[in-house]
């Protein structure tokens, strides 16, 4: 069975309270998302709070639980709501997190990624008012303090349970240590331990420092290149969620497009077994972090049969490998004509890679952030060093248009601002986020909780209703527009579901 | 801005060499003349003391 590539992104956002001595990052971040939701509809923005009813972050994918993995905790008593979009917007691990809704395609994701980002700037101007003169606060979308400090942005595919977890390993590892080369979002010095932080200029990448293990049910501390949490939010007979929490945070539109857009493909291939060559590192840990420490790339990474390539040499023949798998088994499970459009600029991108990288600084964050710094440096005549030039690389990351480095320097978009600020509020129409935002929107106060797989009517004297949705690929507009229409009240939605 | 003209240390590969002959393309020559403008007006979007706004930006671990 071929799975359609359902795909969602969560990201942490980092949060600074400015003009206090005591700054609690939770409070802060409850105190913008309560903010964002009192402001976005004044009185009757629905509060629907998450429904904790089906999550198991500690069921692991290889089928055991090892003693020294410590399950993810969930945080209910925190700020978690569910908006008209399908996203769910909450607090976590002392960030405000964001998860968009389940999307079909590449495109999809990123208008709803971008929403998020507006809805987080929305957000700060609305919790401005309520803050005490002199007090700010402002929000990063990073994922490192630089001072050992990380937080993530995951994104999620849906795939077919029946897919040995072991080839997911295989090829997965291979992808996702080399696809750095296009993903990474850029740094200043390192936060690997053991290192001093500007024994390295510059990476690719905020993440590759904080990666220990090649797989584990981690996402906190010994974060796994390969996460195993087995947490389908589906059907968990015919559905596996790989979570991927081995990437960047990414400003730049493209980058976050070719990252979902080519993840999404290959993982397609690997259900399709279209991957010909197994590449099997010798350290994979240590080859995250050797891609990520090359602005060259140019350095060869050894395989465990001793042979050397570079991250480019795979990526390139991942992309030969699609394009084969393409023209055998079609787009249809892997983002219908989004996938060829992605599959067009990642080959684009790697012939760009290997003949000047730089001319891709309108598109890739490393090398717009990279460049934007060289030049600041020469101008200025700073080491990397310095302190401005590690306060670009976080302001290079401020989500507020007018401070955000990566916005001025006006990055290529593959989005517009209409379909943006459309998708603040409104779902995607063709997966079953489409059934939960409408339902949101038109009954919001009858809706006592939701979640990824299910939503909890209030409808009266009855006991509480809960509609399951452990199809993802179902509750679309195709599938429920008519019937929501017929629909007066949730009472009628229900029978009419039923019928 | 002749010193731009010798950016990039950490570029070893043969092709760097050329690196500077792209960028008279067309959109190269934009992406040259939006650096310059960025440069010259970047100093009053920066935070204004440096050393302060990275030493204070400290975030808790997350996932």
């Amino acid at each position: 069975m071929v799975v359609p590539k359902t795909i969602g992104i969560e990201t942490e956002y980092g949060i600074v309270l400015r003009g206090t001595d005591d700054p609690n990052p939770i409070s802060a971040s409850s105190m913008l998302i309560t903010a964002y939701l009192s402001a976005a509809q004044p009185g009757r923005y629905p509060r629907v709070s998450w429904d904790f009813e089906d999550e198991s972050p500690s069921r692991d994918a290889r089928g055991e639980t090892s003693l020294s993995a410590l399950a993810p905790e969930i945080e209910t008593h925190l700020v978690n709501a569910v908006l008209t979009n399908g996203a769910r917007y909450y607090v976590d691990h002392a960030h405000p997190e964001y998860s968009t809704p389940e999307c079909a395609d590449a495109r999809s994701v990123l208008v709803h990624d971008r929403a998020g980002e507006e809805i987080l700037v929305e957000s700060m101007r609305a919790v401005d008012a309520l803050l005490p003169p002199g007090q700010e606060i402002v929000v990063y979308k990073n994922n490192c303090d630089g001072k050992g400090n990380s937080y993530g942005c995951h994104e999620n595919y849906l795939m077919d349970r029946l897919t040995p977890f072991g080839q997911i390993v295989h090829h997965g590892t291979a992808h996702l240590v080399t696809r750095q080369i296009y993903t990474g979002a850029g740094k200043v010095g390192t936060e690997m331990p053991g290192l001093s932080r500007h024994e390295v200029d510059f990476q690719l990448t905020q993440r590759a420092d904080f990666f220990e293990e090649e797989v584990g049910l981690e996402t906190t501390l010994k974060r796994p290149i390969i996460n195993t949490r087995d947490e389908p939010h589906a059907d968990a007979r015919k559905y596996r969620r790989l979570h991927v929490i081995a990437g960047d945070a990414n400003m730049s539109e493209y980058s976050t497009y070719l990252k979902v857009g080519v993840t999404a493909i290959v993982l397609g291939m690997i259900e399709q077994e279209s991957i010909r060559r197994r590449w099997i590192f010798a350290d994979p840990v240590r080859a995250m972090q050797q891609v990520s420490f090359d602005t060259s790339l140019g350095r060869p990474l050894d395989l465990e049969d001793g042979s050397r390539v570079t991250a480019l040499d795979i990526q390139e023949a991942l992309a030969a490998d699609a394009r084969r798998h393409v023209e055998r088994h079609g787009t249809d499970d892997i983002g219908g004509s989004v996938a060829l459009d992605v599959l067009d600029e990642w080959e684009s991108t790697l012939a760009s890679l290997r003949s000047d990288p730089m001319s891709l600084a309108d598109r890739l964050d490393w090398i717009a952030k990279m460049r934007l710094l060289e030049a600041y440096r020469e101008r200025h005549e700073l080491e990397w060093s310095d302190a401005r030039i590690s306060a670009m690389d976080i302001q290079y990351h401020d989500v507020r248009p007018d401070r955000s480095l990566a916005r001025r320097l006006g990055l290529h978009r593959i989005t517009n601002d209409a379909e943006v600020t459309a998708a603040m509020s409104a779902p995607p129409d063709d997966t079953r986020a489409y059934f939960r935002g409408e339902c949101l929107r038109r009954w919001g106060d009858q809706i006592v909780a939701a979640n990824w797989d299910s939503i909890v009517f209030d409808v009266g004297t009855d006991p509480l209703r809960r509609i399951p949705m452990m199809e993802p690929t179902r509750g679309t507009r195709a599938h429920v527009g008519t019937v929501l229409e017929q629909s007066e009240t949730p009472l009628e939605l229900l029978e009419n579901l039923r019928s | 801005m002749a010193e731009r003209e010798q950016r990039r240390k950490a570029a070893p590969s043969e092709q760097d060499q050329v690196e500077d002959l792209p960028a008279s393309t067309e959109s190269g020559e934009k992406l040259k003349a939006d650096m310059d403008d960025l440069l010259d007006e970047i100093d009053e979007v920066l935070e204004t003391n440096a050393e302060d706004f990275v030493k204070s930006y400290i975030q808790k671990g997350g996932q």
